[in-house]
């Protein structure tokens, strides 16, 4: 429950840092539990948050990402075909989405950003739903209370305060749930970051700064982002924090975990990087051989993460033929829905414009609204439209 | 009733909403044991505990940002934004979430915030502690905007502001501050008038003199004294400045013929600027004269020992009274 002490529960501010936590790293060397070659490295501290993945679990989460993938696939043809306006390739950050999202409970509550679509996919939102805004059907695809996840951001770094208030919501509630946000390496130069760090510490609020550090911001490198590593920054306010291969997904999805648990026990924000890397342009829109060497995208399609995986399961002898029968049958399923679906869904009205600015009658909209009915009539047969007058 | 100051009546009108619902939280720099630079939210702290009137971070992004965070949990913000002239690190905050908020997601997520703003000038301060940014938001839609001009308005308009489902931007002449008034703490909000109503406080017959906020009693000042001359001048306080109460407007322009609006806002893309357009479209042919505008200048904010040329003062608005009257006045033989 809350209480008015600083530094324990409550938003009240003030009082140093929780120091409950033994371990509060802050940056340092990259963790990795498996290798580019698919070999599951121990680690000491992070190992024990993973004890509990089964085989089939681990089998559940290269579905997952090879699902993802298929959807991102199949967005970019829908957008190259013309059924989206655009989209935002997401290819090559499947474990870091994933790894994450799956470490997260029901009633946490995520703030995404609009490249995090594994993450709502992981959440439950329906791939017709995510593409929904870049077709224009809609400003935002889904209702956030639904799957606990907001619509996607796209105001960069703006996500993360909203994190950090809805966290301290949770902190005045008593709960101990967790909000995440979502965001990447170009954000963190945004000052709306930075204050949601400083908000984060001072209330010591169960808030995730999830930051995947995909080394592109459309065409500009991290390293004109930040002078230091990412995740070195946190330390400055007072925020442990962990830098992980974001393209290993135990990494990711232990670092999540301890994180998590750090803020469900009243510990307060932690910072994760998840290193990882933008395969595919920043959008459809985008041209990324202008700005980045072919080389770069080589070596890092050497450490694919769903390469990287399967290499796991293959050497666990999880590989099964079932297995990858299932999962190519998903990813079929999914793709063939999320394209019969778009294409099939329903346009808005013209009258819609004018819908939920407001929750409350409007004097000013609802004259205009007025104006543009009787304008939108007015190109309605007469006869039709006398017909109609008759029929009421 | 009860007589009490402007920043009282808001004081206790906070205090009421902090007591009739639990969601409600205060946000701002300095409010908790300070009260406020103004006092405004003096001893809210002490009786309502840290997390429900919260001192926060200086950082006016991180207030707004938060306080979305806090409205998608269910929570009701009251945000105080410490001067009118800091607001601008919170624009993106405002404008691209709080505003559009409900918007974006089909009403799934309401945003239940109101921002209060001490603004307007009159009292010697320094740069960016007099301005009047209203015009930015009533340009923005999602919001509501209200401005309050009297101590009974203040402690009905700051409960009703909270209790909307809508982001609202409560502006409250600072100048105002330690006018006195008489306050009926027990008025039943729901017999109050509404939130998007405009209020005629003086009736007349000869022209429409539409202020809000700090110079309503300017305007009312100007009606006592142009009575003395014979004019007759119907005084309407806006008190909604997004949306326009026109019903109200109409009304007395119909009756009137003239109109002549007065605020410390820049003339530009201002509130005069809409209201004078929309009644010229509403009732051309009821108008005798052209709209008259007397606002403060296009100029930043001026230094303080020059702020009584720009802020309208009751000679100001007599000569556009003139203006709109056909009478001599300053402008008179100039075109247009």
């Amino acid at each position: 429950m809350f209480t008015d002490d600083a530094g324990k529960s409550g938003i009240a501010a003030g009082g140093p840092g929780n120091s409950a936590e033994s371990n509060r790293r802050t940056g340092g060397d990259l963790v990795q539990l498996v290798t580019p070659g698919g070999e599951r490295v121990s680690h000491p501290e992070f190992d024990p948050w993973l004890q509990d993945v089964t085989d089939e679990q681990l089998g559940a989460l290269y579905e997952d990402m090879v699902v993802i993938r298929r959807i991102d696939t199949e967005a970019t043809a829908l957008q190259r075909q013309g059924e989206l306006a655009l989209w935002p390739p997401l290819l090559g950050q499947e474990a870091a989405q994933i790894g994450s999202a799956r470490a997260l409970r029901d009633d946490d509550f995520v703030f995404p950003s609009y490249r995090d679509n594994g993450v709502a996919y992981c959440r439950g939102v329906n791939p017709e739903d995510i593409v929904k805004a870049w077709r224009g059907n809609a400003l935002a695809g889904w209702d956030p209370y639904t799957v606990n996840v907001a619509t996607q951001q796209i105001i960069i770094g703006a996500q993360t305060l909203h994190a950090t208030g809805y966290a301290m919501g949770i902190q005045n509630d008593g709960a101990d749930s967790v909000a995440v946000a979502y965001f990447g390496d170009g954000a963190t130069s945004e000052g709306d970051v930075n204050e949601a760090l400083v908000f984060a510490a001072s209330f010591q609020s169960p808030v995730v700064f999830f930051c995947q550090n995909n080394h592109w911001a459309i065409s500009e490198p991290v390293r004109l982002q930040s002078h230091i590593q990412i995740a070195d920054r946190a330390a400055g306010f007072g925020i442990p924090s962990m830098r992980v291969d974001g393209n290993d997904v135990l990494a990711v999805m232990a670092a999540t975990r301890i994180a998590i648990d750090r803020a469900r026990r009243g510990g307060g924000p932690t910072f994760i990087e998840a290193v990882t890397y933008r395969m595919g342009p920043h959008t459809t829109a985008d041209d990324p051989t202008r700005y980045r060497d072919a080389n770069e995208l080589e070596d890092w399609a050497a450490k694919d993460p769903i390469a990287r995986l399967k290499s796991l399961l293959e050497r666990k002898g999880l590989l099964t033929e079932d297995l990858e029968t299932a999962v190519a049958a998903k990813a079929d399923a999914v793709a063939k829905a999320l394209r019969a679906g778009t294409i099939n869904m329903p346009e808005p009205a013209p009258m819609d414009i004018f819908k939920h600015v407001y929750s409350t009658p409007h004097s000013t909209l609802e004259r205009q609204q007025d104006h543009y009915s009787r304008y939108l009539a007015s190109f309605r047969d007469p006869a039709e439209a006398a017909s109609e007058e008759g029929a009421r | 009733m009860t007589q009490m100051t402007f920043a009282r009546a808001i004081n206790s009108g906070l205090r009421k909403s902090l007591e009739n619902d639990p969601k409600v939280i205060l946000m701002g720099e300095d409010i908790g044991a300070l009260g406020g630079v103004f006092r405004v939210t003096d001893g809210l702290q002490k009786d309502f505990g840290k997390h429900r009137v919260v001192d926060t971070p200086l950082a006016e992004s991180g207030i707004m940002g938060t306080a979305v965070g806090l409205a998608y949990r269910g929570y009701r913000p009251v945000v105080e934004i410490q001067f009118d002239g800091f607001i601008y690190p919170a624009f993106d905050q405002i404008v691209s979430q709080v505003a559009k908020m409900h918007y974006r997601t089909q009403g799934a997520v309401k945003m239940p915030i109101t921002i209060r703003v001490p603004f307007g000038g009159g009292i010697g301060s320094p740069e960016h502690h007099s301005e009047s940014p209203e015009a930015y938001f009533t340009h923005t839609s999602g919001l509501r905007v209200i401005s309050v001009s009297n101590p009974q308005d203040a402690y009905t308009m700051i409960q009703q502001a909270i209790a909307s489902d809508d982001p609202v931007l409560y502006f409250e002449p600072k100048r105002r501050y330690h006018d006195k008034g008489e306050v009926d703490e027990a008025l039943d909000l729901g017999a109050a008038l509404s939130l998007e109503k405009a209020r005629v406080v003086a009736e007349g017959t000869d022209v429409t003199l539409v202020a809000y906020g700090p110079l309503v009693k300017t305007a009312k000042d100007a009606a006592l004294a142009a009575a003395d001359e014979g004019v007759s001048i119907e005084v309407i306080d806006l008190r909604s400045l997004a949306p326009l109460d026109f019903a109200t407007l109409e009304a007395s322009v119909r009756k009137t013929g003239r109109l002549v609006i007065t605020h410390e806002a820049s003339q530009t893309g201002g509130i005069g600027a809409e209201v004078a357009a929309s009644i010229t479209e509403r009732c051309f042919y009821h108008l005798e004269a052209a709209p008259v505008r007397v606002t403060g200048f296009d100029v930043p904010y001026p230094y303080s020992k020059l702020e009584m040329h720009h802020l309208p003062g009751l000679d100001r608005i007599l000569d556009g009274v003139d203006r709109a009257l056909g009478r001599p006045n300053s402008l008179s033989g100039l075109e247009g």
